[in-house]
């Protein structure tokens, strides 16, 4: 390994700066990177949670949360305290180890994926050159802690829950995966953050006019959305769960705590698979096609930013995010539930051919031009 | 000792059982010959509607066999209403099918009242005909609201449930009660309506159409509505007939049954409307049907209020009723001072005739009556024995919940654990009426 350091040959060493390397010791900005993620991962799943609260209710003419805090902003941090207070039940027949780490596997990874995504100019831990890749990878090893949940709790509807939410997965991984690649062949590297820099510097066809990838691969923002939702098991993908069919799937015997950790990485997965989609496709932190951010400079006019550019690309990646999580809410309002073997043909019948050939025009397109 | 209503035979000759114990992966599938598995949904789970218990038979995710067991939630309300009077005979049977109320009123009414060979004043009738209609609707807004729910949509739930408390609160506005009403008695109505009565229903009248047009915009187009409704729980018509399943659907199998047509009680000859009919005999028909259902029930409505007849809505007899039309007492709540001043000052015989009707009820002849209505489930009838006295010799309800509910079995056969989903829904049982 110090062979392969002092010889230059370090392939996957962070390529841009973090604003959090401060310093020339090692310790703080790894604890600054570690308290940045966990607060990520603490906080924005929070807000999304309550945005849903609140959108949905108003969408279906409720108010929603009011009586927590000021219009009921500090209810689902009342109901993590709740979750935390509640007896922690096992069921006597549950497979007690595997029942017990379940849910801190699914969330885990929900957490590890948040460690690469950029959330603005030099906003992020880490900017690994296999990013994207890393983010994928991560994410899609949450399904080992539902299916773990599933199988371990001796019982019937979370077992089924478990194997539809794996089923699910193998459907959906493919199409999500495919729409990913094309994306990281327009951008030509995997890096989150270049990812960023080559949708700021894309120009169409030569002629100047700069768009985000949302535009050349509208097809493929298109299914990489459906099928993050039905990884997610979002509305209306979500069987695993299934309340009128399978009690709740795969978490019907979790509670307490072990509960809200369930809960907590489908809301955190929504965030991680928002701010994905806004950096592959929407353009990251840039505010406009086009248009650099004020106080920066570099590649776009969207790097090597002030505090005030920093600030700025940070609320504009998150009102982004915020705007998908939206709606991914406005879609479970519109739609019931599809049925397993519908989703099934949806994902091998449609997604998968349209992936396909979404990545055959990028690459074609890439090619030709 | 608990009960298994299958027998042990059919239990283990055929069937391996398993449990899932979350044990070594291997070891469980070695075991596995027959790859059926049990499991049993209610009496405790969100979707049954209240307290019904299925026994699912499943191969994979398909089922090939469905166990509706009922029980739990018996009220003995029957059997109870043969040592109550006939009076507090609609007070009981007003609490069975609670999203009908007012059909179960009026159907043991009509029974007792053909019992005892009187006619209910016009008023009364065409007031008994708008509360059932609108009934009716609110019963119908349940059922898309709770089958929306169950298909993942909670927008359609809270939209349903939320135009019902409108029906429920004109409801309210006229019998002090929002469910269990009793306010349809044998003889005619409790009391009459209040003024602004026709008001309130000229508001429904106005605000439901526009409301019943948002939600064909929010499902009928709906892709996954499709997709989830069409083909599921298919019902012939034979096989319904066979079944005796009566209602929605009967008629989403193409029969023009109702009994409001068939079999006009309460005025129902005099109002134009239209038995709506489906040729899909799934459930996509059925809440097509349905939707259908609602708007005509409001053309009914829109003709009984304009032709709303005055006079009295009790029968003059006073062995059965008091005066209807009595005033307030001057404090605005008691009793009508000028009945009082009869009983009291005037009469020894009305005194004696209000002393007995209040704490013995009166009496209906001999003999056996079965009189059914079109309920918002379908064929209601109230099979009625009288021996002379003031109480019930027996009282049997043929409930359509109950009837409706055999056929789950072959709408669920060979569908996936899913659509047994939306093939309860579409059959609307309610518990209460299946467990009476």
């Amino acid at each position: 390994m110090m062979l392969l350091v002092t010889s230059g040959v370090a392939p996957y060493l962070a390529q841009a700066e973090s604003i959090l390397d401060v310093g020339d010791t090692f310790i703080v900005p790894l604890l600054l990177k570690l308290a940045f993620v966990l607060g990520i991962f603490f906080v924005v799943p929070l807000v999304a949670g309550y945005l849903e609260h609140k959108a949905m209710a108003r969408m279906q003419h409720r108010r929603g949360p009011v009586e927590a805090g000021p219009f009921g902003t500090l209810q689902l941090v009342a109901d993590g305290i709740k979750f935390i207070q509640k007896e922690d039940l096992i069921p006597s027949a549950a497979d007690k180890w595997v029942f017990a780490i379940a849910p801190g596997v699914a969330l885990v990874p929900a957490m590890l994926a948040l460690l690469v995504i950029p959330f603005g100019p030099g906003v992020f831990a880490l900017d690994l050159e296999l990013g994207l890749f890393y983010v994928l990878a991560a994410s899609s090893v949450s399904v080992l802690g539902v299916l773990m949940g599933g199988w371990s709790s001796a019982n019937k509807f979370s077992l089924f829950g478990g194997l539809r939410a794996g089923g699910q997965l193998i459907a959906y991984e493919l199409p999500l995966i495919l729409a990913a690649i094309a994306v990281a062949v327009q951008a030509g590297t995997l890096s989150l953050v270049g990812i960023v820099e080559a949708q700021a510097e894309f120009m169409l066809f030569g002629t100047g006019i700069n768009l985000w990838f949302v535009i050349p691969q509208l097809l493929g923002f298109g299914i990489f959305f459906v099928a993050a939702l039905a990884e997610l098991s979002r509305p209306p993908f979500d069987m695993p769960i299934g309340d009128s069919e399978l009690v709740f799937g795969y978490m019907t015997e979790y509670s307490g705590i072990k509960y809200a950790m369930y809960m907590l990485t489908e809301y955190a997965g929504m965030v991680t698979m928002s701010a994905l989609m806004v950096v592959l496709y929407l353009g990251g932190w840039q505010l406009l096609p086009g248009v650099p951010l004020p106080g920066c400079e570099g590649a776009g006019g969207l790097f090597d930013c002030d505090v005030t550019g920093t600030l700025l690309g940070v609320v504009v990646t998150f009102g982004k995010i915020m705007l998908l999580v939206f709606v991914m809410v406005w879609l479970r309002v519109a739609y019931p539930r599809l049925r397993e073997d519908q989703l099934q043909r949806i994902a091998w019948q449609v997604m998968v051919p349209l992936a396909l050939l979404n990545l055959a025009l990028v690459t074609i397109a890439k090619v030709v031009y | 000792m608990a009960i298994d209503p299958r027998t042990e035979a059919s239990l283990s000759d055929d069937v391996l059982e398993l449990f899932v114990e979350g044990a070594d992966w291997e070891s469980v599938v070695d075991a596995v010959e027959d790859e059926t598995i049990t499991i049993n949904m209610g009496p405790q789970h969100p979707s049954t509607h209240g307290v019904l218990r299925l026994v699912l038979d499943l191969d994979g995710e398909t089922v090939t066999r469905l166990t509706p067991i009922v029980g739990y939630l018996h009220t003995g309300i029957e059997k109870n209403a043969e040592v109550r009077t006939w009076v507090q005979g609609t007070t009981f049977f007003t609490r069975m099918d609670y999203l009908a109320p007012l059909f179960n009123e009026t159907a043991f009414c009509l029974g007792v009242e053909k019992l005892l060979d009187i006619e209910v004043p016009e008023r009364a009738q065409a007031v008994r005909v708008i509360l059932m209609e609108f009934n009716r609707i609110a019963s119908h807004l349940v059922w898309l609201a709770t089958g929306g729910m169950e298909l993942g949509s909670t927008t359609m739930m809270v939209f349903g449930f939320r135009e019902r408390e409108h029906v429920l609160d004109l409801f309210e506005s006229q019998s002090g009660l929002r469910m269990n009403h009793a306010y349809i008695r044998t003889g005619g109505l409790a009391q009459d309506v209040t003024e602004d009565f026709v008001d309130r229903c000229e508001a429904l009248l106005e605000l439901l159409p526009r409301k019943i047009a948002e939600y064909e915009d929010l499902l009928k187009r709906n892709p996954i509505w499709n997709d989830r409704l069409r083909g599921i729980g298919p019902l012939d018509a034979e096989t319904a007939t066979r079944y005796g399943v009566t209602g929605p659907l009967l008629r989403a199998a193409g029969v023009p049954f109702d009994l409001r047509k068939a079999q006009p009680y309460s005025g129902y000859e005099q109002y134009e409307f239209d038995v709506p009919t489906e040729t899909a005999a799934d459930s996509y028909a059925r809440f097509l049907l349905r939707i259908e259902e609602m708007r005509q029930s409001m053309r009914i409505i829109r003709q009984a209020l304009d032709t709303l007849p005055g006079g009295p809505v009790m029968v003059a007899d006073k062995h059965i009723a008091w005066p209807s039309q009595q005033s307030l007492g001057v404090d605005g709540i008691g009793n009508d001072p000028e009945y009082i001043r009869h009983i009291m000052g005037e009469s020894m015989e009305a005194l004696i005739n209000h002393f007995k009707l209040t704490t013995q009820g009166f009496t209906v002849p001999a003999g056996q009556v079965y009189l059914p209505v079109e309920s918002p489930r379908g064929e209601l009838g109230y099979a009625i024995t009288s021996t002379g006295t003031n109480k019930p010799y027996r009282v049997h309800v043929r409930e359509p919940s109950f009837v409706n509910l055999q056929a789950a079995d072959i709408m669920a056969r060979g569908q996936m654990v899913a659509d047994v989903v939306v093939v309860v829904a579409s059959l609307d049982p309610v518990m209460g009426g299946v467990d009476r």
